[in-house]
């Protein structure tokens, strides 16, 4: 594939206290594309999802080694602002986290915290984010009704349109569809599709099909045996899930274990 | 919804049709070589043979990733499926065409010792039975596809008559044999491009129908 590469990780080492969750990940994810990260549950998926937007700093004990950049930019120096990074970063997670709050409150909350303001400006961003994730004609007129009150997957792609709202360049995306009925998943994978025009998408999933449905990048952890979550093989999605490298990778996606 | 699914399948249609017409060329190829003692004609229908090979690899990839990323089922699974088995059959026409080529190639400055009209016809008559064969898969045509298989009558019909022919040049003069062993090749080779035709638009009676249909069964139903 030829693409630009948006984010890298060089020899990246987690700890989360003394356990070791991740060992020695080394990967480039390619810009306006989506890479799925798959792995059996505990093999460190969502602990590398977090690395991006530094999410993992919120959980006390955790050291980071090596490096992983944004843009060539190393997003853990000292000096990196953590905000700003995840502006560019945004996150969506497995059940959709509406705030209690109007839709349009959900929306503009982001866009005010980064110092938006102006009635007319914070009205293209409701439109222009719900429009992005095709909720605009079915929700233009109810814009003050409670969030909490949509059907679940109109929540998860307001959860979405929330996250585009502060532009951001990188969609990260922890189990996005797993709390939704087959037809909400199905509008989700469009919308991944569509929005990767654009974004850079990063995913985990448990979901085989959906990964080689949605992405254009597969990326297998696996923990070794020393329960070090690991890259195990990672490459185009056609050719993953066509004709694997490795063994392991094969029994993994044709459901062998985990 | 699945915008991007219909896109792939309009791709494949015409990448089908491509294939169609290249085999067509070939086809057409191989007859003016014969006809015409035409050496460059019938090198070009040789070295054509590659890049209908190179077509089918491609459209099989592309088959295998419309299989993993649309997962498709009931209609679709027939049409990726039958797409797959259509491509084997116009590959090994591809094969035969440039086998056509080489005998003719080998004929070059040799007198024709039997009158080759019927060689023609069965050019023609193959090459239409693919190009609708393909067309039917397109248009989802059954009555069209149907049409292929029964046509597959008229070139073993072509394939008799030049058998008759070759046995009534050999019995004439045992000397002509050589030639009339290439004659009764060439029209074999023409006689299964039409076989391998008739599987092909069988496969487009699979996609459009879920159900197998041998010729003759379509012979008695009529």
């Amino acid at each position: 594939m030829d693409y630009d590469i948006k984010i890298s990780t060089k020899s990246v080492n987690l700890y989360y206290g003394k356990f070791h969750a991740l060992g020695d990940i080394t990967f480039d994810i390619p810009a306006r594309a989506i890479t799925a990260i798959i792995g059996p549950s505990g093999c460190g998926k969502s602990t590398l999802l977090r690395l991006f937007n530094r999410m993992n700093d919120l959980i006390p004990g955790v050291t980071v080694e090596g490096e992983v950049y944004l843009n060539d930019v190393p997003i853990y120096d000292k000096d990196m602002d953590v905000v700003s990074l995840r502006q560019k970063i945004g996150m969506v997670f497995q059940k959709p986290n509406v705030f209690p709050m109007s839709i349009y409150d959900n929306i503009v909350i982001g866009p005010k915290r980064h110092g938006i303001r102006g009635k007319r400006k914070l009205n293209e961003i409701v439109e222009h984010s719900l429009s992005q994730v095709a909720l605009w004609d079915e929700l233009k007129d109810i814009l003050n009704k409670p969030g909490q009150g949509l059907a679940m997957g109109q929540q998860q792609r307001l959860c979405i349109a929330r996250a585009l709202a502060v532009e951001p360049e990188v969609l990260l995306m922890d189990e996005s569809c797993s709390a939704l009925d087959p037809q909400s998943t199905m509008k989700i994978e469009d919308l991944m599709q569509t929005l990767a025009e654009k974004y850079t998408i990063i995913i985990v999933t448990h979901n085989m099909e959906q990964a080689a449905r949605v992405s254009d990048m597969s990326a297998f952890m696996m923990i070794d045996e020393n329960k070090i979550g690991r890259l195990h093989e990672y490459s185009e999605t056609s050719q993953m899930f066509i004709n694997p490298k490795d063994k392991l990778t094969e029994d993994y996606i044709t459901g062998r274990f985990g | 919804m699945r915008s991007k699914f219909d896109e792939e399948l309009l791709q494949l249609n015409n990448m089908l049709v491509e294939m169609g017409t290249m085999i067509g060329k070939s086809i057409e190829r191989a007859t003016n070589a014969i006809i015409n003692h035409d050496k460059k004609t019938a090198k070009k229908a040789i070295a054509a043979d590659r890049d209908i090979d190179n077509i089918e690899k491609e459209i099989e990839t592309l088959c295998l990733r419309l299989l993993l990323r649309q997962q498709p089922v009931a209609r679709d699974l027939r049409l990726i499926s039958s797409a797959l088995k259509m491509i084997t059959d116009m590959e090994r026409i591809g094969d035969q065409a440039a086998d056509i080529s080489e005998i003719a190639k080998s004929l070059i400055g040799k007198k024709y010792t039997m009158n080759l009209d019927n060689i023609p016809l069965m050019a023609e008559a193959t090459s239409k039975m693919v190009i609708e064969s393909i067309d039917a898969f397109v248009k989802r045509d059954l009555v069209l596809a149907k049409k292929v298989i029964s046509d597959d009558d008229v070139v073993d019909e072509l394939f008799k008559k030049i058998r008759s022919d070759v046995i009534e040049l050999i019995q004439k003069d045992p000397t002509n044999g050589d030639q009339a062993i290439d004659y009764i090749m060439i029209a074999k080779y023409f006689e299964r491009i039409g076989d391998h035709a008739t599987n092909i638009a069988e496969w487009v009676v699979f996609a459009i129908t879920g159900k197998h249909v041998s010729s003759r069964k379509l012979i008695k139903e009529d």
